[in-house]
């Protein structure tokens, strides 16, 4: 009889979440009326809520974008701060209509997890933080060093090949929360606090003295980070991929949040095929003919909003460097509206 | 004859529906017919939705590389280890905590239990406040507490404790030295388990001939006179050693030690008083473990070496003024006996096979040190937690268990003049027992489970490298949460089948 009841409830736990997978996302989201979106619990600029619990970063953006193409309303999300560990069983079982969640885009989560990429918002690589009292100069001088690690990451397995690639010794303490992670690295529990590179800086400008920590120069592996949806729905992955393409295209023909309503009249073609001016881009995936100018309206253009939330001018200050338009000798490149 | 021919007759009457068998049996039926229904659904439901997120299933998994880092493994970890041997290392170091944790929780608890129904105000407060304290507080938010206050205490790795034999204390946990033994002391390892066993053996044995006759057998007691005489000799000889290193005069006498471990055995066996005897072996233990240990610890404080070895002593000199009272006699039990017995052997055995016995030292590198046994503090935060949660519930399943015996049975004992002490330890306590085991158990269940916890601070249990870890890297949600439940199953189902049989020997026996 035990084994029955084992089986029963490992069976409905995985089981009953799963039925929820295979319905119409778009549906679903339009009669509950929000977005529900997955997110990191506190990364400053990527996702985070203030004093008034507003969510902010990067990725709420995404989230917000995706809303605002919807409902024409970029408030109707609702957000589920998750872990590491929790992030693809909270997709899967259907919890979340889109994770936004500094999720590194690899072949087998893309293939084994039954789970889509819908695009590289941000390209992060993977590096190390040190005391600045520790004298380390680079992540070569590492060997021996206790590495405070969050569990399930990406970032847990290129520290072991990092190590082993390079014969060092490493010896790594993996923890569930991110907060535990940099409490860990803080009280001394480690002596390197390693994520991806965009993270680390973020943690950083929590820190009471932020200048105390350097971020070593070697970054040790591509972390292409982007939102994920369940894999099985073709129209909820198109609007999501093509929202976050329209915050591109919109960047690159120089369509802003506060010119957007003077663009309706521009000449330029692909402008007015972007703001459902000329033709119709919307109908096919479900939305309405402006979805993109809402969307520019109520969030902004891709640059914006990482200027906004990580740029030089916030405490995190990160360069554009490869997440820069193809234009300006970046990465980020949409293909064409049209 | 007719009433039956009636009843017999009567009986086919009856509806079918009405019939308790054919209820009974009806009734058996649409419930497993339920069950199987709702399984199957599910089974089918599941399979159905996880081909069509086009995710794979199967065991297969196990046998791939694992490719991250354990933190604390009982056995060598690398990145190349495979998966079952994460589950592994996870199964195990959820047990080692486990099992430490029982143990130390229940002698906690018991204490405390015990304390709670003291007469002394104090006591009995003190032990009500940390009750009600502990057991009202989330056992999370206590490993939080633990947690983050052991690290807080600790020195960094540079300004480590150091404590004698090669000890330290840092923030990276507590690092003692490897013992490497080679393949002849195993034979040392042997003979010590074979001796202690004997030892209780022959212990009992004798206990219980004194309990049928009120002597000791024969044997015992010369084997028991021949001991003393062998740690009187030995002591007189070490001491003498000593006195003739320490006195350069004596030097020159080289057969000194033996004239003098013969004259203080002598004396050990002459009726003289055993006040006298004792002082001289606490004066000579002390000379002689003084000069022995600080010739072998240099580092550690004269003050440190001498009360230790004072003491010791203390000890020896406590020893011989017992044994001195019935000394090895018929009625009083030998306590050098089983001592030469448990540790002369594998001596001899050390010294005969040739055996060695090295240890590997912490040495300090560029940050943390190397080598040597390394116990993590989220290991000691966790058992500390553990321990404190659980024991003030154990504390509650002891009052209560203590309460519920009659009080008859203190007033009984009483009468009979039985020490407070034993009133308790041979009244009370055995029959509280049955009451105490039920709930006892539960919370040997809870401990276990509660385990798992140890993720949110980074000790590498089962949920945190397997549940954790594993699933997220594999995906294999399935396979990973069934492998897991089915652990967490077996550790809870042989706890109560053990816990189950104690209970059946502590239970009241019924005639």
């Amino acid at each position: 009889m035990q084994k029955t009841l084992v089986t029963i409830a490992v069976a409905a736990s995985l089981g009953l979440g799963a039925t929820a997978a295979q319905a119409a996302t778009l549906d679903d989201v339009k009669a509950k009326d929000y977005v529900q979106c997955g997110v990191t619990g506190g990364v400053p600029g990527f996702s985070a809520p203030d004093a008034n619990n507003v969510w902010s970063g990067l990725e709420v953006d995404f989230c917000r974008a995706v809303a605002a193409a919807i409902f024409n309303d970029a408030e109707k999300v609702r957000y589920t701060p998750l872990t590491s560990q929790e992030r693809f069983a909270a997709l899967s079982a259907g919890e979340i209509d889109i994770l936004s969640r500094t999720t590194t885009w690899t072949m087998s989560r893309d293939t084994d997890l039954g789970i889509s990429f819908i695009g590289t918002m941000y390209y992060d690589g993977q590096g190390f933080m040190v005391r600045k009292a520790d004298g380390i100069a680079s992540a070569l001088d590492l060997s021996g060093a206790a590495i405070c690690i969050e569990s399930g990451t990406t970032t847990e397995l290129n520290a072991a090949d990092y190590f082993a690639a390079n014969n060092l010794e490493f010896n790594t303490v993996v923890f569930v929360d991110q907060d535990e992670v940099v409490k860990a690295y803080e009280d001394g529990r480690c002596d390197v606090y390693t994520t991806d590179g965009s993270a680390l800086a973020a943690e950083r400008s929590k820190f009471a003295v932020p200048d105390d920590h350097i971020i070593l120069p070697e970054i040790v592996s591509k972390e292409p980070l982007g939102p994920v949806v369940r894999q099985g729905d073709d129209q909820w992955f198109k609007i999501n991929r093509w929202v976050y393409y329209a915050l591109l295209e919109a960047e690159e023909l120089g369509v802003t949040q506060a010119n957007v309503d003077e663009m309706l009249g521009s000449d330029n073609p692909a402008i007015k095929r972007l703001l459902g001016v000329e033709g119709d881009f919307g109908t096919p995936i479900g939305l309405t003919k402006d979805w993109a100018y809402q969307v520019i309206k109520l969030i902004g253009n891709y640059g914006e909003s990482f200027d906004r939330n990580v740029g030089p001018s916030t405490d995190i200050g990160l360069e554009r460097g490869l997440n820069a338009l193809w234009t300006n000798g970046g990465l980020q490149y949409a293909p064409p509206i049209r | 004859m007719a009433v039956q021919d009636n009843i017999s007759a009567s009986a086919p009457r009856t509806s079918l529906l009405n019939d308790p068998v054919f209820r009974g049996i009806l009734y058996q039926v649409l419930v497993a017919t339920a069950v199987i229904a709702f399984i199957s659904w599910i089974v089918f439901n599941t399979a159905q939705n996880l081909a069509a997120q086009n995710k794979t299933t199967g065991f297969d998994f196990l046998f791939r590389t694992a490719g991250f880092d354990i933190s604390f493994t009982l056995f060598p970890w690398s990145r190349s280890s495979f998966y079952w041997q994460a589950f592994l290392a996870g199964l195990l170091n959820t047990l080692l905590v486990a099992v430490i944790g029982i143990v130390f929780s229940t002698i906690l608890g018991f204490t405390l239990g015990i304390a709670r129904l003291s007469c002394n105000w104090l006591i009995s407060r003190f032990a009500t406040v940390y009750i009600e304290t502990i057991r009202n507080i989330p056992l999370l938010l206590q490993l939080f507490f633990w947690y983050f206050a052991v690290l807080k205490a600790m020195p960094a790795v540079r300004q480590s404790f150091a404590l004698p034999l090669d000890i330290f204390i840092n923030q990276r946990g507590l690092m003692v030295p490897r013992p490497l033994i080679d393949h002849e002391f195993t034979w040392v390892i042997v003979a010590f388990v074979v001796a202690a066993i004997g030892a209780i053996v022959i212990g009992r044995w004798a206990t219980n001939i004194r309990t049928l006759t009120g002597k000791y057998p024969a044997a015992i007691v010369t084997a028991a006179r021949a001991a003393n005489a062998a740690v009187t000799f030995a002591m007189g000889y070490l001491a003498f050693m000593a006195l003739g290193a320490l006195l350069p005069a004596l030097t020159g006498l080289s057969s000194l030690p033996l004239i003098g471990a013969v004259v203080l055995t002598a004396m050990t066996f002459t009726p003289a008083s055993p006040y006298v005897r004792s002082i001289i072996a606490f004066i000579l233990a002390w000379v002689v473990l003084s000069f022995v240990l600080s010739g072998m610890f240099p580092s550690v404080p004269s003050v440190v070496i001498s009360v230790g070895s004072a003491i010791a002593g203390v000890v020896l000199g406590w020893i011989l003024l017992d044994g001195a009272d019935g000394r090895a006699s018929e009625g009083k039990f030998p306590i050098a006996l089983p001592l030469i017995v448990a540790f002369g052997v594998p001596a001899l055995v050390y010294w005969v096979t040739g055996a060695s016995l090295q240890f590997e030292v912490p040495v300090l590198n560029r940050f943390n040190f190397d080598g040597g046994v390394q116990l993590p503090p989220e290991l000691v935060a966790l058992v500390f937690g553990l321990t404190i949660y659980t024991a003030a519930f154990i504390a509650e399943n002891v009052r209560g268990g203590i309460r519920a015996v009659n009080k008859g049975q203190t007033e009984a004992a009483q009468s009979l003049g039985i020490k407070e002490g034993d009133r308790l330890r041979l009244v009370i306590i055995p029959q509280a027992m049955r009451v105490i085991v039920p709930p006892l158990t539960s919370q040997y269940l809870n401990l276990t489970k509660n385990s798992s916890l140890g993720a949110a601070i980074g000790y590498p249990e089962l949920v945190n490298v397997f549940t954790g870890t594993t699933l997220n890297q594999t995906g294999k949600a399935i396979e990973v949460i069934a492998l897991t439940m089915a652990v967490y199953l077996t550790f809870s189902l042989l706890t109560s089948a053990f816990m189950n049989w104690y209970n059946g020997r502590v239970a009241l026996v019924e005639r």
